[in-house]
């Protein structure tokens, strides 16, 4: 895994202190080209991984880096899916059942669309959400996506509902079919942590908020630190900035003091923000 | 342990159910729900007990509190239900399409000494928590005029039909969007004494308002304005911010952020300085044990279960202020009609500026 990954909800307006920020921003980004450009700083800066979510918009970015080869050799994609207010609106509007069903591939083989059916009436749920995955993966064709992410609001529903068999089903789908590591983004980093060991999948990704004041680290910060210290997983620390609560250099510093976190994400709208922030991350990442 | 049942698992109630799930002083009893399909699913990977039939839930399982989160025209007949069996209820709002029938309900839950609360999350964002301690202090003076505004894209093209799209079933933006601001503002400072130039309106939608704006008039001589809109395809998701102008400034807040104006020297007491204040959710939001979409949905899950288990203090929420919430959404309705029908739009222009043309719709 890379240790640093650039995040991207500056780019659709999400940001979790200001809505006039995050209004700012999508303004800012609404031309692909612009998205562009901070993801050619990003890469030049050196960092490869671009962690996105499965968001429509992402489609362009795909298309641009499949028609630009030799610019992005070594850029890879670790998608978050899936977007999920589409699914909460075709909820609202479909019911359960119905969202489903639109979201099941139309296009290409009937088989799939059978294979849909059936799942959806033998309640069978690991054909629908191997359906739902390679749906959401459309976009990636061809490009390289050695860590796939199931978004926080799906994992944290599951999580709560007890769901749990459906992480099994994410990680095993993700790992056969796309020849990926499965990632699991989470509020509730104790909780799950729990629940992936009693699924027995060992050392996972696990990407959660790690900053230092505690924003939306459910359990606290002493009970990550422990986890982190003493548990067997992959920590990817996000949100460490608390959206711009703490400053760069003490909220990198902090991060990079917890010795197990493997990587780091981050979003950043400018070149100068995103090399303060990796070089920041290189310095506190050399032993003293 | 509290031992609860939850009827109705579509958004609102998978949510719930996740997160009471997760609650260590809850255990989810069992649930209910008229979709075979999503009961077979979750009983197959959860074992969650299953009921079809919400009276067979309520006499089998006789859970001590009942979360209600079914379309809004089954509330009424569930929640009693519930109190007559002496049961704690949590209800998904608006509360009931009836006000008369809700004030009854609440006065039903009063007499039985029941905890009642209705889910206005927006009570438990703590940015407006912040907000109302403010106003409540009197940071601002005389207050003199509210804004409160929802916004959102859910209806963005002609819709296909459910109950959300059925005047008669509790659909529209008047009863899913804008009781989010009619609420803010009670919960903020209070229920208006009448309504007036209240507008629904349809913009893709066949039988429901897809917009409502609307004026709240209080005898103290403070006003305010209300504007909800669903068919907003700029906000990714539902987006509430509420202002409040007073004699010494003015305070808007949102759920990231609460920004604050004061003239004069400011509010030393309260912290805050001549000029702009800014205080954001990341140092007010106070730590959930869940986090599933929002602090406030396991916020106000919280606080209804620790009224249960405490013998209930005042409760943030409860039937009875959602009752005049209702109240206050009939008053808009009436008052729409009659503003169509009256002709609001046939006034000269000119004598529309001045004073509220009618003010009829008060509270009886």
């Amino acid at each position: 895994m890379e240790r640093i990954l650039f995040g991207d909800n500056q780019f659709f307006g999400v940001n979790h202190m200001s809505e006039e920020k995050g209004r700012a921003q999508s303004i800012k980004f609404q031309d692909v080209g612009a998205i562009v450009d901070v993801l050619d700083a990003a890469y030049d800066e050196g960092i490869r991984v671009f962690m996105c979510t499965t968001h429509e918009r992402i489609r362009d970015i795909c298309d641009h880096v499949r028609n630009n080869p030799g610019r992005y050799e070594n850029f890879q994609f670790y998608p978050c899916m899936p977007y999920a207010y589409k699914y909460a609106n075709a909820v609202t509007d479909y019911g359960m059942i119905g969202a489903l069903k639109r979201f099941l591939p139309e296009d290409g083989a009937i088989g799939a669309i059978l294979k849909g059916g059936m799942s959806v009436a033998r309640k069978d749920l690991q054909g629908l959400a191997e359906l739902l995955i390679d749906a959401e993966m459309k976009m990636f064709d061809g490009l390289r996506t050695p860590v796939v992410f199931l978004q926080n609001v799906v994992t944290d529903l599951l999580l709560g509902l007890g769901f749990h068999e459906a992480f099994r089903i994410f990680a095993e789908h993700v790992k056969n079919r796309y020849d990926a590591e499965p990632g699991f983004i989470t509020m509730n980093l104790p909780k799950l942590l729990d629940a992936l060991d009693a699924l027995a999948i060992e050392n996972p990704i696990v990407c959660a908020n790690i900053n230092k004041i505690g924003f939306r680290m459910c359990g606290g910060v002493a009970a990550y630190e422990k986890m982190i210290a003493t548990r067997r997983f992959r920590p990817v620390a996000m949100s460490v900035f608390a959206s711009g609560a703490i400053p760069p250099r003490e909220a990198l510093e902090y991060v990079c003091r917890q010795a197990n976190v493997r990587s780091i994400v981050f979003g950043a709208s400018s070149r100068g923000n995103i090399r303060q922030t990796k070089q920041l991350i290189d310095q506190f990442a050399r032993p003293s | 342990m509290i031992r609860v049942a939850l009827i109705g698992l579509g958004k609102m109630g998978i949510s719930h159910h996740a997160i009471l799930n997760t609650h260590p002083d809850a255990q989810l009893v069992a649930v209910c729900d008229t979709t075979a399909y999503v009961l077979d699913v979750l009983n197959k990977y959860t074992g969650v007990r299953c009921y079809t039939d919400y009276v067979a839930l309520l006499d089998e399982e006789k859970p001590d509190a009942v979360f209600i989160a079914t379309p809004s025209r089954f509330h009424g007949k569930m929640v009693r239900a519930a109190l007559d069996r002496n049961m704690h209820v949590f209800c998904e709002k608006p509360f009931s399409l009836d006000p008369a029938e809700g004030r009854a309900l609440a006065g039903i839950a009063e007499r039985k000494r029941l905890v009642t609360q209705v889910g206005y999350h927006y009570r438990f964002v703590a940015s407006f928590r912040e907000m109302k301690r403010l106003l409540a202090a009197g940071v601002l003076g005389k207050i003199h005029h509210i804004r409160s505004e929802v916004y959102g894209s859910v209806v963005l093209r002609p819709q296909s039909s459910t109950w959300r799209t059925r005047k008669e079933e509790g659909g529209g933006c008047l009863y899913d969007y804008a009781s989010h601001a009619v609420d803010l503002v009670n919960y903020l400072v209070g229920v208006p004494d009448a309504v007036g130039g209240t507008v629904l309106n349809k913009l893709f939608s066949r039988d429901v308002e897809d917009e409502v704006y609307s004026t709240f008039y209080y005898d103290n001589g403070m006003t305010a304005q209300v504007a909800a809109n669903w068919s907003d395809d700029s906000y990714r998701k539902i987006t509430a911010k509420v202002t409040a102008w007073g004699t010494r400034g003015r305070i808007s807040a949102d759920r990231q952020e609460l920004q604050i104006y004061l003239s004069e020297s400011g509010d030393p007491l309260h912290g805050l300085s001549k000029g702009w204040n800014i205080r954001y959710s990341t140092e007010l939001s106070k730590d959930v044990w869940f986090y599933l979409r929002g602090e406030e949905y396991s916020a106000q899950i919280d606080h209804f279960l620790k009224c249960v288990e405490e013998g209930c203090g005042e409760n943030t929420s409860p039937f009875a202020s959602a009752a005049r919430t209702d109240d206050v959404l009939a008053m808009m309705r009436r008052d729409s009609m009659s503003a169509r029908t009256g002709g609001h739009a046939s006034e000269p222009a000119s004598g529309a500026a001045e004073r509220p043309l009618r003010r009829i719709f008060s509270r009886g």
